[in-house]
């Protein structure tokens, strides 16, 4: 479906198609440049104590070019891309620099002329692709509304040229049956529809730039890998530029020639990005590679980035990173580094590398062998504890065909007319000590299954083992009395809190509900003494949520979870709304108390990467069903089933040479409210067969513990 | 370089200090409360019965003139307010800690005794509020008390009905499921991590809940259904005024006016309340 249609018309207006015979990345040339960024700071707030949000950053994107803007959040990467669109938030102000773009400075530009500059020769789409269309506007109108916007005609040709243009951008962004989709409201899409609508009218100037602010992390890795792939071909076709803010290293590795790295209001580091990821050569950008989870540091933990990003209000008298960096120098803190040539494409601000490239190297392997040195010693004992499945570990908890649908209600009496099949049948089991992994697109009912298991959802059929106990058939009394045991993490750490509680509440509520520590005193101490084990510090207590960082609130929900003494965690990608760097700690706290505590964890996430750092066992799921489960080693190494196999493909990788051949799907799952006949997945499967749609495949088992469900001949049994 | 500060704009409602009618609003009620509350004792002679001022016009000694019987009209008037407040308070406690619960409850609870409060919300709100109170009052006999069961009686669904539809969209939060995966019960989900959420809302119908009241309260003691004499209150005092309300006109304007201010101040506070909720919710 990507690949349909459009790439040959060419979304192009003439003048792109111009741009476009320049493109190519290397010909980033002075006069060459779309974008040039000089010296651009941005200050939000009061004058009396502005933060500089954005301070003296130098940017260059060549026609055709894809640069990458990275970093962690509250690094002013989102503000950068706003003060290019001169789209500042309330208070916000330019001070200083300047922004050309193809030639023509923009901030002496009238606000007027800007505005015709927005959606037509740069144009930006947002993450959120649901709240950027107008909920009561059709599509078709909406990208009309762009297109008509950014071109000078006289009316009469008007109207039939807009429709013609309008069925061409669309077909351009890859969706399907154009004609009538354009009729379609934004709530009738999904969001990887939207955000290709999104593109669409960003596409409808014509833009030579076009700014992407986390385009994707909305998106599940099968429909971001459809996203990206469009962007792509678009920019080749029209030699359009791209900024793209992300803080997905896999993201940048595959879709960015060139990137930079930004911390606290400044870039500190631009590569290309096979040099970046060859070598980086600002301490902060290794750490950022560093405390990716993957396969590889299974036995150990990951690298950290103590600390946070620092308040920007402030002036700074030497390097910004000093005060969490691990190799900093004396000179650090009251020096600030300036621009220093690692190698022609690479250029960092370090005073690691002030005495000439070879400084730096050197620094920097010294750098990796200390990191080693811990690495190593605590991979040691790994292999018999973490790496492989204990081999008869005792299933803790078992589901053998859980079900949990909701009735769809219709009408002035609320007449059932039909059931999501949020969870359809799903045997799952759960060994003690061990991590089962759940994953999936979203709305394949990964959530909806680990809230049945606690009976936070009350099951529709099927049995959940718990202690030879059925806990989908206890009375709600004796249910209480075990929930002591079974203990769930959201992924939202703002929702997950009462935000008028005290934290030392928080974390004290199940000790005082299930009535485990009734004196006030004691439960005081045991809370302390939770804190203090996740990382948080005891004087949290008479604290409120919102004073902490989501990072620090998850683990005070870890804490929570923790006070009961469970024995089973459910992870809502407990991790999903965090930056990489807080995701390692996180991790790494997660793995610590698996190993002291012996608990658990039913670990759901759409984050293969932490799949293969954290978990054991692994099912995949789609549209409510279990298409294939094992071994982690077996599933990630050896996947069978063809919805794994894609879903698997779809993950961007930083490995250059992982030369994977990718199996892109096309479309959206269905909804579960109409499960396709057959086998849930032949509507995408790309080895689908016509017996495929008559009978749904009985499991096919591979060996004791590696079962898929698809037909013998394709699983090759 | 220097270069023309590049600024965003955006309409920002104005703050307290900038709208003199919400000013005015905040002193009339300060008054009130303050009329209410020392009202007992500042040595009044509401009830002084004195026949030779019958009727006296507002002069120098009786600000407000003399009524009827020749008591102070600025004295009753002054007690009147005090048996407004303590109805207006007394009636929106009462049916606003009834209504969130009950409506909490239903929400809370959902499936039958959800259903069944969502139709008994419903008959309560297709009657006529003010009718079933006065049947309602006439039944259970005149009296502040009986005055205050009988409002609360029929203002409580409001209530219940905002409650219901707040705790509907709250329940499933995750700081809620949470709580339950940590066995709280559910009245302890209600009463802290549920209505706390809800309350400012809550507390924005509770101040148009009280103008409503007071406005109700003089109805019903016009109808002789409220406070007895020889008590005073605003509409018994313009029931006893109307009779004479081409001689004497004080007796009816003063406390009509009274009423009207104190009633157009709390809806103009209430106002400026849910204004300010309202963009609280749409900066977060
Ligand atoms: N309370 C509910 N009522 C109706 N449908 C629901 C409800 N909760 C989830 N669903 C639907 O069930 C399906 C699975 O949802 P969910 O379990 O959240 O998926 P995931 O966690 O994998 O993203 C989705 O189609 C979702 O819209
Ligand atoms: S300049 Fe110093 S503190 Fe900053 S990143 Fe380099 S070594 Fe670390
Ligand atoms: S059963 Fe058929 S449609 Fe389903 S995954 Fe296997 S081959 Fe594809
Ligand atoms: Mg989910």
């Amino acid at each position: 479906m990507v690949e349909q249609a459009g790439a040959e018309r060419g979304v192009a207006g003439p003048e792109a198609g111009a741009a476009g015979a320049a493109g190519a990345a290397g010909a980033a040339g002075a006069a060459g440049a779309v974008l040039e960024v000089r010296g651009l700071r941005t200050q939000l707030g009061g004058a009396a104590r502005p933060v500089t949000v954005v301070d003296g950053i130098d940017l260059r994107i060549a026609p055709g070019e894809t640069l990458a803007l990275l970093g962690e959040s509250g690094c002013g990467k989102s503000m950068t891309a706003l003060s290019l669109m001169r789209l500042l938030p309330l208070g916000g102000r330019i001070v200083a620099g300047s922004v050309c773009l193809g030639g023509h400075e923009l901030l002496s530009l009238p606000e007027r002329e800007m505005r015709m500059l927005r959606g037509g020769r740069m144009a930006m789409i947002f993450q959120e692709p649901q709240t950027s269309l107008n909920p009561v506007m059709r599509i078709g109108a909406q990208v009309a509304e762009a297109v008509r916007v950014h071109e000078d005609m006289d009316r009469t040709r008007a109207s039939a040229w807009v429709a013609d243009r309008v069925q061409e951008l669309l077909r351009a962004v890859g969706i399907p049956d154009p004609e009538r989709r354009a009729e379609d409201y934004p709530h009738q899409l999904s969001g990887g529809m939207k955000q290709r609508v999104m593109i669409a009218i960003a596409l409808a100037g014509n833009p030579r730039l076009l700014i992407a602010d986390e385009p994707t992390t909305a998106l599940d890795v099968t429909i971001q890998a459809q996203v990206l792939q469009l962007l792509k071909r678009v920019q080749r076709d029209t030699g359009m530029a791209v900024l793209l803010i992300t803080h997905d290293l896999g993201v940048v590795a595959e879709t960015a020639e060139r990137l930079a790295v930004m911390y606290a209001g400044q870039i500190v580091e631009q590569a290309s990005c096979a040099e970046f990821f060859a070598a980086p050569a600002h301490p902060y950008s290794r750490k950022l590679l560093e405390s990716l989870p993957t396969a590889a540091k299974r036995g150990g933990q990951l690298a950290m980035i103590p600390g946070r990003v620092p308040a920007l209000d402030q002036s700074f008298a030497g390097c910004r990173f000093a005060p969490r960096c691990d190799r900093v120098l004396e000179s650090c803190a009251t020096t600030e580094p300036d621009w220093q040539a690692v190698s022609q494409d690479q250029q960092v601000r370090c005073l690691l590398w002030r005495a000439g490239p070879s400084s730096g190297v050197a620094a920097a392997s010294a750098q990796a062998a200390d990191v080693a040195q811990p690495g190593e010693t605590a991979m040691a004992p790994a292999p018999a504890s973490a790496l492989a499945p204990k081999l008869g570990a005792e299933p803790l908890l078992r589901t053998e065909g859980l079900k949990v649908w909701f009735p769809i209600r219709r009408g002035l009496f609320k007449r059932v007319v039909g059931h999501v099949r949020a969870v359809d049948g799903v045997d799952l089991t759960l060994n003690a000590g061990e991590t089962l992994a759940l994953v999936g697109e979203s709305g394949c009912g990964k959530t909806t299954a680990g809230k049945g298991l606690l009976r936070l959802e009350q099951p529709t059929g099927g049995r959940v083992t718990y202690g030879g106990q059925d806990l989908a058939q206890l009375a709600p009394a004796r249910m209480r009395r075990l929930r002591k045991d079974l203990q769930i993490i959201f992924q939202d750490p703002f929702a997950s809190m009462n935000p008028r509680m005290l934290i030392g509440d928080i974390v004290g509520e199940g000790l005082q509900a299930l009535g485990i520590e009734r004196q006030a005193a004691r439960r005081r101490e045991r809370v302390a003494a939770l804190l203090e084990r996740v990382g948080i510090g005891a004087e949290a207590m008479t604290r409120y949520p919102h004073e902490f960082s989501g990072g620090q609130r998850q683990r005070i929900c870890i804490a929570r979870a923790l006070a009961v003494e469970p024995r089973v965690i459910v992870c809502d990608e407990p991790t999903s709304a965090l930056d990489v760097s807080v995701q390692a700690q996180i991790l790494n706290l997660l793995k610590s108390l698996q190993q002291d505590f012996g608990i658990s964890y039913l670990f759901i996430t759409h984050n293969i990467a932490v799949v293969s750092y954290l978990a054991q066992q692994v099912a995949v799921m789609y549209l409510g069903r279990l298409v294939e489960q094992g071994p982690v080693a077996d599933i990630l190494g050896n996947p069978r089933h063809p919805y794994t196999q894609a879903l698997l493909s779809a993950v961007p990788s930083i490995d250059p040479d992982s030369g994977r051949e990718q199996v892109r799907l096309s479309g959206d799952m269905p909804s579960p409210a109409q499960p396709p006949s057959g086998c849930y997945f032949h509507p995408r499967c790309p080895v689908a067969r016509p017996e495929c749609a008559q009978a749904y495949p009985e499991a096919v088992h591979l060996d004791a513990q590696h079962q898929v469900n698809c037909l013998p001949e394709i699983v090759g049994a | 370089m220097r270069i023309p500060a590049v600024r965003g704009g955006a309409h920002r409602p104005q703050g307290f200090q900038h709208d003199p009618l919400l000013l005015l609003a905040v002193a009339i009620l300060a008054l009130w409360l303050l009329a209410s509350l020392s009202a007992p004792w500042m040595g009044l002679q509401p009830n002084q019965i004195d026949l030779p001022r019958i009727l006296a016009p507002p002069n120098a000694q009786l600000w407000l003139g003399a009524d009827d019987l020749g008591r102070p009209v600025l004295d009753r008037v002054l007690m009147g307010a005090g048996t407004a407040l303590a109805v207006g308070l007394g009636v929106v406690l009462v049916s606003a800690i009834g209504g969130a619960l009950i409506g909490g409850f239903a929400a809370l609870g959902g499936g039958l005794w959800d259903r069944l409060m969502v139709r008994l919300i419903d008959v309560f709100l297709a009657f006529p509020g003010i009718l079933l109170a006065i049947a309602l009052a006439g039944i259970l006999g005149p009296g502040l008390g009986n005055l205050v069961i009988a409002l609360a009686a029929v203002g409580w669904v409001g209530y219940a009905r905002l409650a219901r539809a707040q705790v509907l969209s709250l329940r499933s939060r995750e700081h809620v499921l949470a709580a339950r995966a940590l066995g709280v019960g559910s009245g302890r989900i209600l009463l802290r991590h549920l209505l706390p959420l809800a309350a400012a809302p809550l507390m924005v119908e509770a101040t148009f809940g009280m103008a409503a009241a007071v406005i109700s309260e003089a109805g019903l003691s016009f109808l002789g259904l409220g406070v007895q004499p020889p008590d005073a209150s605003w509409g018994s005092m313009i029931r006893d005024g109307v009779g004479v309300l081409l001689v004497a006109p004080h007796l009816v304007l003063a406390p009509g006016i009274a009423l009207l201010l104190v009633v157009l101040a709390v809806n103009r506070v209430g106002d400026a309340w849910r204004d300010y909720l309202d963009v609280r919710s749409r900066a977060d």
